[in-house]
């Protein structure tokens, strides 16, 4: 039976999954049914400076039928009073003393940082968590991700905090940064315990056509936002990676950004986070996600044999590489699995289009063709195709090569002009460009009334 | 059997005669639209035979661009939301959907086509309108999908259309024919005015043309004659008893039940003959009309029936029971039909023969027959230089739609012997091309 529980820079959790700050910790009522329903932890909606927030706050992000695959706010931190929040986690640390309580603070003097972190403590917090990312209205105010990307000040920071802490400190970082590692660095170098990331990123999710503004809109404008959910792991996956690999860096890694379901919080822990926080997914279908979570997480590790969690961090850092280490000889080209194929052609257009002129379409069938001189082994073909595991990528080259372009650079064996047999686009054909005009006339028009062409074709329009 | 009771009311009428396919409301559509794959040459679009470019109006729907989607069925197929809803798609877009391949449900294109076009009806707003006048004048003889689409395609051009219709409506036998749980006369009439705001050809109801003075007189008044005059009345059997009370033509039935709804009566034991779309038509409606027991009666084996699978699906699914290889010799009753008395066929060398001795009789109180409509032989006649094949279809030039009088031409039903709404609509279109080719070589 795998154990989920874990320690987290001295913070204990029965399982990994915290809620992140934000409105899912607004209150003690909500983190208490939290708990209550199976969340491991939850850090507290921010607590601060009086704030006053605006209406509306949320923009999202729909995809074709798939609603909030992106979301922003540009809420600000808790506009509760502290003493209600302090008053109300002391009672929830006393209902579960063994879940993990963490306060997110953010304030601006050394004085205040220093008030708020022994309230905090008082009233029973099993961490504290620095938000040093908020992208909206804060930083305006010289706090959250004005200080996240300003090292320098992050360290002070992180240090007046050290002065009076008794409990783990978590600094979480902003992701609006070219260089995620040098504020991570300096929350090291501040002596943080952890860090957590990602807060959210910079973001204008979209605009309304009608009112010309961007979302969320108040009163007919619109400012910037911070960008989460779904749509954000990719980015999120990146920093918790380069954090991890950093050798500077060394500290245990709350990984947030886009977690949704058991393999999201997964990858964020192969790639070196020992938590994770969630918040859109919990705002998007409320607290009972964890149910699936914490059982698939379960079923995964059981399946790989894993006894904790501290087994599966940072378990695909190695495999992480810099470009010039990857091998430049192996080779896939694409194969098409006619039995599964159904002859949508996506594959055909996408290579033809998009990528190299690799797929031919042949009389009689549907079923694409894949010219193996011409396949670059991309992948474009197998990522565009609907069908499962319909288009593969099989390996051509025997294997025993393996030679890197950093090993090449070091032998002095990298090509120096195009025209040089070393370099790779020599040995790929392009169509001549003429070959390109009237290519799509081919397909069905609409109206088969094409014989007609001669005679003036469509209706004239009026509605334009 | 009975599984509907005999409807008395309007409303009970429309209950049992709900719709197969129902409009779809806009989270449908989105969800539904999501699913295209947006294939490549797309194998729906090749199947449709007025090939609108399904991918692009589905695609269309689902970045909101709703207005955009209609234009893009009309521009392909005049009676766009009729189509979506009494096409056979099972056997045309959707059965050439990729997603057969997969046994995934097809996307149900017709749905989404008549969501659009409908939000476009709704909406009044007109999405094209009269060509540049040319001077010439069109005549066209009937009111049906052939009729209407040569007509709006013809105005698009440039010509003045008038329209003469026998009947009190127009659309044809979208509204005289197709089965009502298909569409609804509402639906159907809604297109027809749509079409006719937009592009203003004129449609004389009411006016058959029936004698030669008749037409002499469009000859003379006109440039070109369109013939959109479909098929005729129910074929008769020349069977014993067949003109007893209760014995009736698909074709007279089912229009009826278009025109009246409840108030038509079935029998209580229903005997419909014939194996073909028509004949699974008649058998679903009189079920649903509250018919005790319908018996389809076919003088083949049921895979040699003409009407599609789903369409038989659809009769069974209702409750009509299938009589197959039985050949009707009589109809019994003493002045109303009382049975119908059948012998067993047997096929041998793709010759239906009767087994000798094995006659016996379905008692019924009504019998519909589903043989096939007659074709307008004696009306074509009147026509000069008219030639008609050998199964009375007229014949054509199937790239402009001119018949051997050059100055006729003709599509839809009179002119294939009797197929789909699209057909008729995407052929008329075609012609509408070919009358412009014709008026504009004239001096
Ligand atoms: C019972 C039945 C069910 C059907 N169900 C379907 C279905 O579900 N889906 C589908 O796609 N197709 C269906 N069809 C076929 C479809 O209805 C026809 O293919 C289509 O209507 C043909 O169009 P048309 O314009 O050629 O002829 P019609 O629709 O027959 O229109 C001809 C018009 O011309 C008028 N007319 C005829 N002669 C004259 C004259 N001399 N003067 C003035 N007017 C005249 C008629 O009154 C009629 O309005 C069905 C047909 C039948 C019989
Ligand atoms: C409405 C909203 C309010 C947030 N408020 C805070 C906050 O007060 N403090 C904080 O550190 N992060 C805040 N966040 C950021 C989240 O804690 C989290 O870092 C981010 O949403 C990424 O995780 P996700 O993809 O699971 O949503 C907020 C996020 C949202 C959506
Ligand atoms: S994308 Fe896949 S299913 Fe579609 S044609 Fe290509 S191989 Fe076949
Ligand atoms: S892998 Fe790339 S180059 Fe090869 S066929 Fe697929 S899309 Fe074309
Ligand atoms: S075949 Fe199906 S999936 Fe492909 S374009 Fe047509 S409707 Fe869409």
């Amino acid at each position: 039976m795998p154990d989920l529980s874990i320690n987290f820079a001295g913070i204990k959790s029965p399982n990994p999954f915290w809620l992140a700050s934000a409105p899912p910790t607004n209150s003690g009522y909500q983190v208490m049914k939290a708990f209550d329903a199976g969340w491991g932890g939850a850090v507290w909606k921010t607590l601060g400076v009086p704030v006053v927030n605006v209406s509306s706050r949320y923009g999202g992000v729909n995809y074709r039928d798939k609603r909030l695959i992106g979301f922003n706010n540009i809420e600000l931190i808790s506009d509760r009073p502290l003493s209600d929040n302090l008053r109300e986690i002391e009672e929830v640390k006393k209902r579960f003393p063994h879940h993990a309580v963490i306060a997110s603070l953010m304030v601006q003097s050394r004085q205040e940082w220093h008030d708020i972190v022994r309230a905090s403590q008082d009233a029973g917090a099993d961490g504290l968590e620095l938000n040093f990312g908020c992208p909206h209205g804060m930083c305006e105010r010289g706090m959250g991700s004005a200080v996240g990307q300003e090292p320098n000040v992050l360290r002070t920071i992180v240090e007046w905090v050290m002065e009076v802490a008794t409990v783990p400190v978590i600094v979480k970082l902003t992701p609006n940064i070219s260089d995620i590692t040098e504020p991570a660095l300096a929350a090291r170098q501040g002596g943080a315990n952890a860090i957590s990331l990602i807060n959210t990123i910079q973001s204008i999710v979209g605009v309304d056509l009608d009112q010309f503004s961007p979302y969320p809109i108040v009163d007919g404008q619109g400012t910037n936002g911070g960008y989460c959910g779904p749509a954000v792991k990719p980015i999120a996956l990146n920093m918790v990676k380069n954090c991890a690999q950093h050798p500077g860096v060394q500290l245990p890694i709350s990984g947030i950004g886009g977690i949704e379901n058991w393999r999201d919080a997964v990858e964020h822990i192969l790639l070196g986070a020992s938590s994770v926080q969630v918040c859109t997914a919990a705002m998007h279908f409320g607290f009972g996600i964890i149910r699936e979570m914490t059982s698939g997480l379960e079923q995964y590790m059981r399946e790989k044999g894993f006894q904790t969690i501290n087994d599966m961090v940072g378990r695909a850092l190695p495999n992480v590489k810099h470009w010039e280490e990857l091998n430049l000889h192996y080779k896939v080209t694409a194969s098409i699995n006619e039995q599964k194929c159904i002859g949508c052609q996506l594959c055909y257009t996408a290579c033809e289009d998009g990528a190299h002129q690799a797929i031919r379409l042949n009389e009689g069938t549907r079923v694409p063709e894949i010219i193996d001189e011409n396949c670059v082994g991309c992948n474009l073909c197998s990522l565009v195709c609907p069908v499962e595991e319909c288009i593969t990528m099989e390996r051509r080259d025997d294997g025993t090569r393996h030679e890197t372009w950093q090993q090449r650079t070091l032998a002095g064996n990298i090509p120096s002009e195009f025209e040089d047999e070393r370099a790779g686009g020599r040995h790929h054909w392009v169509p001549e460009p003429a070959a390109a005009l009237g290519k799509e006339k081919h397909k069905t028009l609409p109206g088969k009334a094409r014989q007609f062409e001669t005679v003036p074709a469509s209706p004239q329009i009026v509605s334009e | 059997m009975a599984e509907y009771s005999p409807p008395t009311t309007e409303q009970e009428f429309q209950v049992n005669f709900a719709q197969l396919k129902p409009r779809m409301n806009r989270t449908e559509a989105m969800l539904e639209s999501s699913r295209c794959l947006f294939c490549f040459d797309a194998p729906c679009i090749q199947a449709c035979p007025s090939g609108i470019d399904i991918p692009q109006f589905i695609r269309q729907i689902n970045t909101g661009n709703v207005t955009g989607a209609a234009r893009t069925i009309y521009e392909a197929n005049y009676f766009g939301n009729a189509c979506g809803k009494v096409c056979p798609t099972e056997v045309l877009c959707e059965g050439a959907c990729v997603y057969n391949l997969q046994d995934v449900k097809p996307i149900e294109i017709g749905r989404l086509q008549s969501f659009a076009t409908r939000a476009q009806m709704d909406s009044g707003e007109a999405l094209f309108g009269p060509g540049t006048p040319t001077g010439r004048r069109v005549a066209v003889i009937g009111a049906g999908p052939a009729g209407i689409s040569c007509a709006c395609e013809l105005r698009a051009l440039g010509h003045e259309v008038d329209v003469f219709e026998a009947k009190a409506q127009p659309s044809g036998l979208t509204v005289y024919g197709v089965a009502p749980y298909k569409i609804t006369n509402e639906e159907t009439l809604a297109e027809m005015a749509y079409l006719q705001g937009q592009f203003g050809y004129t449609v004389h109801y009411n006016a058959p043309i029936a004698s030669r003075a008749d037409v002499q007189k469009l000859e003379a008044d006109y440039d070109a004659v369109f013939l959109g005059i479909g098929l005729g009345s129910t074929s008769t059997l020349g069977l014993p008893g067949e003109d007893r009370v209760g014995c009736v033509g698909a074709v007279e039935f089912i229009e009826q039940l278009r025109q009246q709804h409840h108030a038509v009566a079935v029998g209580r034991r229903v005997v419909v003959l014939g194996g073909g779309n028509t004949a699974m038509d008649a058998a679903s409606e009189s079920a649903r009309m509250g018919a005790e027991h319908v018996t389809l009666a076919y003088r083949r084996s049921k895979s040699d029936m003409g009407a599609y699978d789903f369409e038989y699906d659809l009769a069974k699914g209702v409750g009509v029971e299938g009589l197959f290889n039985v050949a009707p010799v009589e109809i019994t009753g003493n002045g109303k039909v009382e049975g119908v008395r059948f012998v067993r066929t047997a096929t041998t060398g793709g010759q239906v023969q009767p087994v000798p001795g094995s006659e016996f009789v379905v008692p019924c109180d009504m019998v519909i027959k589903a043989t096939g409509q007659s074709k307008q032989t004696v009306f074509l006649g009147l026509i000069e230089g008219l030639q008609l094949d050998a199964k009375g279809r007229i014949i054509l030039d199937s790239r402009t739609g001119q018949t051997t009088n050059p100055r006729y031409f003709a599509a839809g039903d009179a002119g294939n012997g009797g197929a789909e709404v699209v057909n008729a609509a995407t052929e008329a279109k075609v012609t509408a091309r070919g009358i412009h080719e014709y008026l504009m070589s004239l001096k």
